[in-house]
């Protein structure tokens, strides 16, 4: 039943028949190019990339299909990163169990935030949002075991299932890879299922959705744990990755750089928090001599953005081609 | 015209071939050294690009090339911050043939460094981070640590104070690896001096108003003010505490990390009469003026802080051991012979580096000089004391590093 009602649900959503074809394009482009990235790009860059472009789908499943702006997501990340390095390195676990470990101190940590935020809305969830993350920063820059301004540094990559040694950059890499699909597929079917439907019913109308007999709350909560879980699994594999969870992770900019990914690539598209990711990512990684002037410039792309082409990157490219990208 | 070309090929794959041989055992044909520091923030004046300058230096006093390979500086900004720090190091590491990273203030960022040069099995030299953490649990054979740390100056500065009369002491501490560590080094020479600690209070990395800090320390009531910071807060905090006379009202001030360009920040005004231990000053003999000198030139007329003169002595180690060794591939080769080799440059004169990594050089113990005892710019300290080298540093057996066992 689910399964046949979903071609239907894509049409609704997208408003053309063939929508997912597109995606399906876009995905196999996306795949190759990321296996053949490696090749030519450094693969910690590239890793970096995946790492923060799947925290930026799981951001925009928030902000761009619920409609609601989460301006604490740093939480959900840095958590996970200290969560995946304290178990990776006092606990011994082996990597996959750690990041497992990460995303479910995430998905719990999101639950609690989200049953009080989701109350509110517009500024005000934003706010509460906030300002729980920096509740939560604090404690970490005081708890003992995340070592403060330190750390949690020399985290073990360790061997996946106990076989495949991590230490290798490029069999690391295949493994993000991995779980960077895995992670975009579990969003793409999210947005695209019957309950993405409700989500988006919710973004658009939330009266109308309550009238139909929807418990929109119980809906946006499902939908905050999820990106918050999801944020961990990006965050977890992050610290393995860098073999380094810090309180950059958990900072309010971490919070800001985000917003900035989702809004550089299009908000409430499938593909735009991954170019966005990789945008703002190559500027850090290009521009680092730069110093503190990354942030101006960053500043500046954002300015840009939001007075020249505020559907961002891939929003006006869809604009473009009248087709959803 | 075929046969030309190929013979030109033949040609020069032979030329190449003579000349490998000499080149082969160092990666990449050539030595790249990368100086990681702050560039832009609150450490720019202590390390950044007088930093730069100081390695450069080395490289052309050693002129240029270790047996035929060329030597080459490059230079990265870590803002201060663990994650992009050991992220430069490792691309650094991996795509860009460094084989030594040099400087790196900012303990935390140290620490990472220092774990990603043992993974990578390269070569760091420490002469921005304080930390003795470096050289004590965390030590690692890829690692020397150069010009000072924690313990160096909470010995140096601590014992002085308590000796004449400075014997209560609260500590304004920097809420990070480093002032931690400072703290607990300098509270332990306190105490062992006969003086005790009433209490601490830690304020944020570049903090900009240290107000209720001071206002918590004043009501200690202790004698001594103890700033566990360094570069800005450090000079925030005496600033402040000239403000809400602190100094006036009958404590002292402590400066536990005081760099000559902070001194130059302040101004003798504020900053004479302030106690400071420092390994290096411009002043000190005619080969550290000479090479202050030369340094100077470059750098609008400033003269060299302890950890740029520290980058440079070490860049020479190095370079000296490198010749030696005639390889860089193996950082830990390259480090065991640093430690074999008796160091001997112009601004540290005669020394070692012992089996944890730490290098061995006296350690002075300077006094701020009032505006009216300053004879020109820069002549900023008075010396009172030379700790000598093998009292200087924290003894060997009470690191805790796996090395020294």
């Amino acid at each position: 039943m689910a399964v046949r009602s979903e071609p239907a649900a894509i049409r609704a959503a997208t408003g053309t028949g063939n929508g997912l074809r597109h995606h399906q394009l876009g995905m196999a482009l996306l795949a190759a190019a990321l296996v053949f990235a490696p090749l030519v790009l450094y693969p910690v860059f590239l890793m970096k990339v995946l790492c923060f472009a799947l925290f930026a789908c799981a951001f925009n499943l928030l902000v761009g299909y619920v409609g609601l702006l989460s301006f604490g997501h740093a939480a959900f990340f840095g958590t996970a990163a200290y969560a995946a390095g304290h178990a990776a390195k006092v606990w011994g676990l082996p990597p996959e169990l750690a990041v497992l470990f990460a995303t479910a101190c995430s998905a719990v940590l999101g639950l609690a935030f989200g049953w009080l935020a989701i109350r509110r809305q517009g500024i005000y969830f934003a706010m509460i949002t906030l300002a729980l993350a920096q509740m939560l920063y604090f404690f970490y820059l005081q708890a003992p075991f995340t070592g403060g301004e330190d750390g949690i540094q020399a985290i073990p990559r360790g061997r996946l299932f106990g076989l495949i040694d991590l230490a290798n950059d490029l069999v690391m890499y295949w493994v993000v890879l991995a779980v960077f699909f895995a992670g975009f597929l579990l969003i793409y079917r999210t947005i695209h299922s019957p309950f993405g439907q409700v989500l988006k019913a919710i973004r658009e109308n939330e009266p109308r959705a309550v009238s139909l007999g929807y418990d929109t709350d119980r809906y946006k909560l499902v939908a905050f744990t999820l990106s918050a879980a999801l944020s961990g699994l990006a965050g977890g594999t992050k610290a393995i990755v860098f073999r380094l969870a810090s309180l950059t992770d958990v900072h309010w900019t971490m919070s800001g750089e985000v917003v900035l990914m989702a809004l550089v690539g299009g908000l409430g598209t499938v593909f735009g928090p991954i170019v966005g990711a990789a945008v703002v990512v190559s500027l850090q990684n290009y521009l680092a001599g730069l110093g503190h002037w990354v942030t101006i410039v960053q500043g500046l792309i954002f300015v840009a953005c939001v007075l020249a082409f505020r559907r961002g990157i891939v929003g006006e490219l869809a604009r473009l081609v009248g087709k959803p990208l | 015209m075929r046969t030309k070309t190929t013979l030109l090929a033949a040609a020069a794959v032979l030329a190449l071939g003579q000349a490998l041989p000499a080149l082969a055992d160092f990666t990449g044909g050539k030595v790249r050294i990368g100086v990681l520091n702050d560039q832009s923030s609150l450490y720019a004046d202590i390390t950044g690009r007088g930093s730069v300058v100081a390695a450069q230096m080395a490289v052309e006093d050693f002129g240029g090339k270790v047996k035929g390979a060329p030597i080459e500086v490059t230079f990265a900004d870590h803002q201060n911050k663990p994650d992009v720090g050991s992220n430069v190091a490792r691309q650094w590491y991996d795509t860009d043939g460094v084989d030594v990273i040099v400087d790196v203030p900012t303990s935390s960022v140290a620490l990472a460094i220092n774990e990603v040069t043992r993974e990578k099995n390269k070569v760091f030299l420490v002469s921005g981070a304080a930390t003795s953490d470096l050289t004590g649990a965390k030590c690692s054979p890829n690692t020397v640590h150069w010009t000072y740390d924690t313990w160096a100056l909470a010995n140096g500065t601590g014992s002085a104070i308590v000796q004449t009369g400075g014997d209560s002491w609260f500590f304004l501490t920097a809420d990070y690896a480093f002032g931690h560590a400072l703290e607990r080094d300098t509270a332990a020479v306190v105490t062992k001096n006969g003086g005790k600690v009433l209490g601490a209070v830690r304020h944020p990395l570049n903090n900009p108003d240290f107000s209720s800090y001071l206002l918590q320390a004043q009501g200690s009531k202790a004698k001594i003010i103890g700033l566990a910071n360094a570069g800005g807060d450090t000079i925030n905090s005496i600033k402040q505490a000239a403000e809400f006379g602190i100094v006036a009202g009958g404590q002292n001030l402590a400066g536990l990390l005081v760099f000559i360009s902070d001194v130059h920040g302040l101004g003798l005004q504020t900053a004479q009469g302030l106690i400071l231990t420092e390994s290096f000053y411009w002043d000190l003999n005619d080969s550290t003026r000479a090479w202050s000198k030369r340094f100077a030139e470059r750098m609008n007329g400033r003269v060299p802080t302890m950890v740029q003169a520290g980058v440079y002595a070490a860049v020479t180690h190095y370079l000296k051991a490198l010749d030696a060794l005639g390889a860089d591939g193996d950082g830990k080769a390259v480090v065991e012979k640093m430690k074999a080799m008796p160091t001997d440059d112009p601004l540290f004169g005669k020394g070692e580096i012992r089996k944890d990594g730490r290098k061995l050089h006296p350690m002075y113990l300077f006094e701020v000089k009032k505006p009216a005892e300053s004879k020109g710019p820069w002549d900023y300290y008075k010396l009172k004391a030379t700790i000598p080298a093998d009292k200087a540093f924290r003894p060997l057996a009470e690191g805790n590093c796996p090395l020294a066992q």
